[in-house]
């Protein structure tokens, strides 16, 4: 028998109660959120009973408007053997961004945490080696957050000759 | 680093070391070897990698953040740049990504028309990095040979979309232009031509003595270490996993289609080398077949009815009504898209290429994120070339595919 979203939401129901919250099944794939305390214990218990054990993607959203919860942390998950997929999100607070980090779990988290640490600021308590990666280490920022907007490009007050534009 | 430095790093030399101290090596990233900006700081004993550092980002060009403000149309040149030896198939991974958001249905032809150009583009991916492997090794002539046939599958790109490299090709919804009988001649040509170059290019490696004492165990990886790296597509088969998201989770009417996954055993870059080649018949073989289902589907269709998204001809934005309005509404980005959040992945020419957009019903997505499966499996690199020699470190880098525009996004 095929493992489908209505077994996995059960089982997680029954294991973590009240804890995970939002399922939702935006575009045929199940989502919820976890606390930000129990999400090593999330992916754990679906590593090992649920046989998701392929990490897809993970990566980083920010969403200002939520005040407490402004930075979300998005695992994407794979059971290959029953060939199905689900997304699980943890919010944090942009004044305490830490949340656990997965790679004693999966080693692939290591530079996909790297790389969210380098463009949101989530800091991945535990990472072996939590610096940036695709940014020059001297940045002082975050640039996927969204306080930083692109640059406006019907400014006036730039010298276009420098860009070969003048 | 003297010997002091390398227990603190937990670098175990060999017994017969003679210098009982390693030097470090700057590999890149501006190296003739790395075939794009790679560094990877060494520490060797001699001709050994004890251990290595890589450095990644040096062509980074913030395609997430820039992704932001442009409406979805506009961001299809920009992923013709992560992976460029196969960008047909990133140009058509983000169209069915936007198509799966919207909820635009492809008619069949659509599907077929783009398994072709995705599968002439993992051939193209697929030799280019083959044919690389052997000139790391040594072995020139067989780069040059088949290079012409990639010049053929540039021909027909370019016959389809008027570029070559970075193809932008397509459209959310279809294709810009029906495929002209040119098209249809060059598939025909390459189609005929390839199969014996192939052939030939095999003989001279498959079983060649060199070649094989050059690869066989060189940065091998098991299984399940391979998945717990999040090892995808041609590397993860290469070590036993016969993952292939065109089985797992088909896109664009590949469920219509016969094909083997190919699987290696041991996932050392011989087997990398063996299922790259194996993967260049089946894409033939899906070339035919799709050439053949599309003769029964009517032949003028080659974009999907959707007004709202699919800009219209130029002819007809010149001489309508309607198209001039669709014409100004898309450009101008006053098409809103629904808002909600979507992940769809292709199987890339180098693994599962996926993309995670969530739309706030705006004009642009409220983010978008490339899950570029080199960017994943680079980061083994140190692990496999751990304990092996210089050179080997080399042959091992480009068995991996990996491409420098994909891996800094």
């Amino acid at each position: 028998m095929a493992l489908t979203y209505d077994d996995i939401q059960q089982r997680l129901t029954e294991k973590f109660g009240a804890e995970l919250t939002d399922f939702e099944m935006p575009y045929e794939m199940l989502t919820f959120t976890a606390p930000k305390t129990l999400n090593l214990k999330v992916l754990q218990f679906l590593y090992d009973d649920l046989n998701f054990q392929f990490l897809t993607d993970l990566t980083g959203v920010h969403y200002p408007d939520r005040k407490g919860a402004e930075l979300a942390v998005v695992y994407h998950l794979h059971n290959l053997v029953d060939n199905i997929r689900l997304r699980m999100k943890v919010f944090t607070d942009i004044q305490d961004p830490k949340v656990y980090t997965a790679t004693a779990l999966f080693a692939t988290a290591n530079w996909m945490e790297r790389e969210t640490y380098d463009f949101f600021g989530i800091e991945f308590t535990g990472h072996p080696n939590l610096t940036r990666i695709l940014n020059v280490p001297e940045m002082d920022y975050f640039p996927m957050r969204k306080e930083y907007p692109l640059e406006d490009q019907t400014r006036i007050d730039k010298d276009d000759e420098m860009f070969g534009r003048g | 680093m003297t010997e002091q430095q390398t227990r603190e790093r937990h670098i175990r030399l060999q017994e017969d070391s003679l210098q009982k101290e390693t030097s470090t090596l700057n590999l890149g990233p501006t190296h003739p070897a790395t075939h794009g900006v790679f560094q990877n700081i060494l520490e060797m004993d001699g001709e050994r990698v004890m251990s290595a550092e890589s450095t990644v980002g040096y062509i980074h060009r913030a395609f997430e953040k820039i992704a932001e403000r442009r409406p979805f149309y506009q961001v299809t040149p920009l992923t013709d740049r992560l992976n460029y030896c196969s960008s047909p198939i990133n140009n058509m991974g983000w169209h069915l990504t936007v198509e799966k958001l919207l909820g635009v249905k492809t008619p069949k032809r659509v599907d077929y028309m783009r398994v072709i150009i995705m599968e002439l583009a993992r051939i193209a991916d697929h030799l280019i990095c083959n044919s690389v492997v052997g000139v790391d090794s040594g072995a020139f002539s067989g780069f040059l040979y088949v290079m012409q046939y990639r010049e053929l599958i540039y021909e027909i790109y370019e016959e389809i979309c008027g570029s070559r490299l970075t193809t932008n090709i397509g459209r959310v919804g279809g294709f810009e232009r029906n495929f002209n009988d040119t098209v249809f001649r060059k598939l025909d040509k390459f189609l005929d031509e390839y199969p014996a170059v192939l052939k030939e290019f095999e003989n001279l490696f498959n079983r060649n003595r060199i070649f094989i004492d050059r690869t066989v165990g060189v940065g091998a990886i098991s299984a399940e270490r391979a998945l717990n790296y999040g090892f995808t597509g041609p590397n993860l088969r290469a070590a036993g996993v016969d993952y292939d998201v065109r089985v797992a989770s088909p896109y664009s009417s590949y469920q219509d289609f016969d094909f083997q996954v190919p699987v290696g055993s041991t996932g050392d870059s011989y087997d990398r080398f063996l299922v790259r080649n194996e993967e260049m018949w089946q894409s033939m073989d899906i070339i035919r077949q799709a050439l053949r289902k599309m003769e029964s589907e009517p032949a003028d269709v080659y974009h999907a009815d959707a007004p709202e998204y699919y800009l219209p001809p130029k002819a007809d934005v010149y001489t309508k009504m309607e198209a001039l309005i669709w014409h100004f509404k898309i450009i101008m980005g006053e098409v809103d898209a629904p808002p909600g959040e979507v992940y769809h992945s292709v199987e890339g020419a180098n693994g599962e290429l996926g993309f995670y957009l969530i739309s706030d019903g705006g004009r642009s997505a409220y983010r978008l994120h490339f899950r570029r499966p080199c960017f994943i499996y680079y980061q083994a690199y140190p692990e496999l070339i751990q304990g092996g020699l210089l050179s080997d470190a080399i042959i091992c880098m480009s068995s991996l595919n990996l491409i420098a525009g994909e891996l800094d996004a």
